[in-house]
């Protein structure tokens, strides 16, 4: 069963939640899910492109105002 | 009745939060009212910074340990005997040895510890610096490096967020020192889209990093590290030659922390303000072993450590909380061997750079003797 877990790195400066998904994904098994809240603008192109990049799967992000929430799911 | 404290971790935050209690309740201490035990795993102490300048030779071993005896406060009780099992329903640990310790309030502080075995290949291709053993190791491999392609790798989670840059630094100057100039060749790889988390940091160093010649790869994630073909491949595609490969590898806490099954890789969900273990009223955690997503360093320990100690001081004399932790982290960054910077930053303040000076430089130095007069609890 996979599983979902938060990762509230919102006004924290480092490492950062991108850097905090990553350890998150690392500590992940394939399937799980990990929802990052960031407060930090830069997180909008970074966290998709990394996804991207690796080839995990965006499943939301979500602009809450006064923060961003994302979901990845671990395919690798 | 007596208040039990059991503090697990001699390192710098469990020190620091046992010397700052035993102060803060004296009187309760010398009447019986209250009593503090540390439990450890080793009856050394380091000093894990100095580690930073065993490979080119400034720290000699014996600068970087003491004995915890002589660290902590003699009305603390120390023992060692590693914690092999936390039960914080029934307040209880157990350890290695099969005896258990009571406890009314817990603070857990047993740090992070070096998991290359995360990553195929780097336990047995890279060097490392964050340990004694490795430290030596890669001072040696440095004394016989006569020039080629160096990869400083850099994986997440991992505590000192500035060991790194300092290290690609350092290691620079060195090697031009030694004569090496245009025969070396430095790359640095870092898990994320700039070259730093800090992004003052991150800014600074690029220029810092053009002039001085040393290539960067961002978004590197270390998949695996091939030794027959020198090469280190990253999960987003991209292969690295080397002939000297220095890591940082990722990090897990402690292996009691997933034994007892308090937090996954050994992390333990922590709340951010007031430092208490999720679902419980009287574990606290402090310093790397927490999942707080801020930087694991020592500054972090010694400001929660502070935060913990106010708490829990208040709690046994008035039981009531006293403040909360802000999220404040200090670093001071060598930016060479003879420059440095420093930074600061909390929950709402974001981290703002200064230039590097020698004067920074100089305060480093101090800081890394001024140690043990912060885990004595002096400072
Ligand atoms: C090369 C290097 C350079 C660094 N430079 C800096 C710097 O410049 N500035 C800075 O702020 N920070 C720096 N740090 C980071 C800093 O040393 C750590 O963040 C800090 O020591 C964390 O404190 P801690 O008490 O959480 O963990 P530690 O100090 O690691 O202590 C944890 C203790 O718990 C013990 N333990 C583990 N398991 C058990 C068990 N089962 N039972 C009992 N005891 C156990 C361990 O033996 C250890 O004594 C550096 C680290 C390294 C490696």
């Amino acid at each position: 069963m996979s599983n979902r877990q938060t990762v509230d790195a919102r006004n924290t400066f480092c490492p950062g939640p991108l850097m905090e998904l990553i350890a998150a994904l690392r500590a992940s098994t394939v399937g799980d899910e990990v929802e990052v809240l960031s407060s930090d603008k830069g997180s909008i192109d970074d966290i998709p492109a990394w996804t991207r990049k690796v080839g995990h799967t965006l499943v939301s992000s979500d602009n809450r105002g006064d923060h961003f929430a994302f979901v990845i799911r671990k395919a690798k | 009745m007596r208040t039990k404290i059991l503090i697990l971790g001699g390192g710098l935050a469990g020190t620091i939060v046992a010397n700052g209690l035993v102060r803060r309740l004296a009187s309760e201490i010398r009447s019986g009212e209250a009593a503090i035990t540390v439990l450890g795993n080793t009856p050394r102490h380091m000093y894990q910074p100095g580690l930073l300048y065993v490979p080119f030779g400034r720290a000699r071993e014996q600068e970087l340990f003491r004995d915890e005896r002589t660290v902590l406060d003699r009305r603390i009780s120390l023992i060692i005997d590693a914690a092999t099992r936390i039960d914080v329903v029934n307040n209880r640990v157990h350890a290695q040895s099969g005896r258990s310790f009571d406890y009314d309030y817990l603070v857990i502080a047993t740090g992070s510890r070096l998991a290359p075995e995360l990553v195929p290949g780097l336990a047995e291709n890279a060097h490392q610096f964050y340990d004694l053993p490795g430290a030596k190791k890669l001072r040696d491999a440095l004394t016989d490096f006569k020039g080629g392609r160096i990869v400083v790798n850099v994986n997440a989670p991992h505590k000192c967020p500035v060991a790194p840059v300092e290290m690609a630094l350092m290691l620079d100057e060195f090697l031009r020192e030694r004569g090496l100039g245009g025969k070396f060749e430095i790359t640095y790889t870092y898990p994320i889209g700039r070259l730093h988390a800090l992004e003052p940091l991150a800014n600074w160093m690029v220029p810092e990093f053009e002039r001085r010649g040393i290539k960067s790869q961002n978004f590197f994630n270390t998949q695996a590290v091939d030794g027959d073909a020198k090469t280190i491949t990253s999960e987003e595609g991209d292969t690295l030659p080397y002939d000297l490969l220095i890591t940082i590898p990722p990090h897990r806490g402690a292996q009691v922390i997933e034994d007892s099954g308090l937090g996954k890789m050994g992390w333990v969900p922590t709340n951010p303000k007031t430092l208490l273990c999720d679902g419980t009223k009287n574990a606290f955690v402090v310093g790397d072993t927490t999942n707080i997503p801020i930087s694991k360093a020592g500054s972090t320990a010694h400001f929660e450590a502070d935060t913990v100690v106010d708490n829990l001081a208040m709690l046994v004399q008035e039981g009531r909380w006293s403040r909360d932790y802000d999220g404040k982290v200090f670093c001071f960054i060598e930016t060479g061997m003879n420059t440095g910077t420093h930074m600061w930053f909390n929950y709402t303040t974001p981290p703002q750079p200064s230039p590097p000076t020698q004067m920074v430089h100089w305060f480093k130095l101090a800081y890394n003797r001024m140690y043990w007069l912060s885990a004595c609890g002096l400072l």
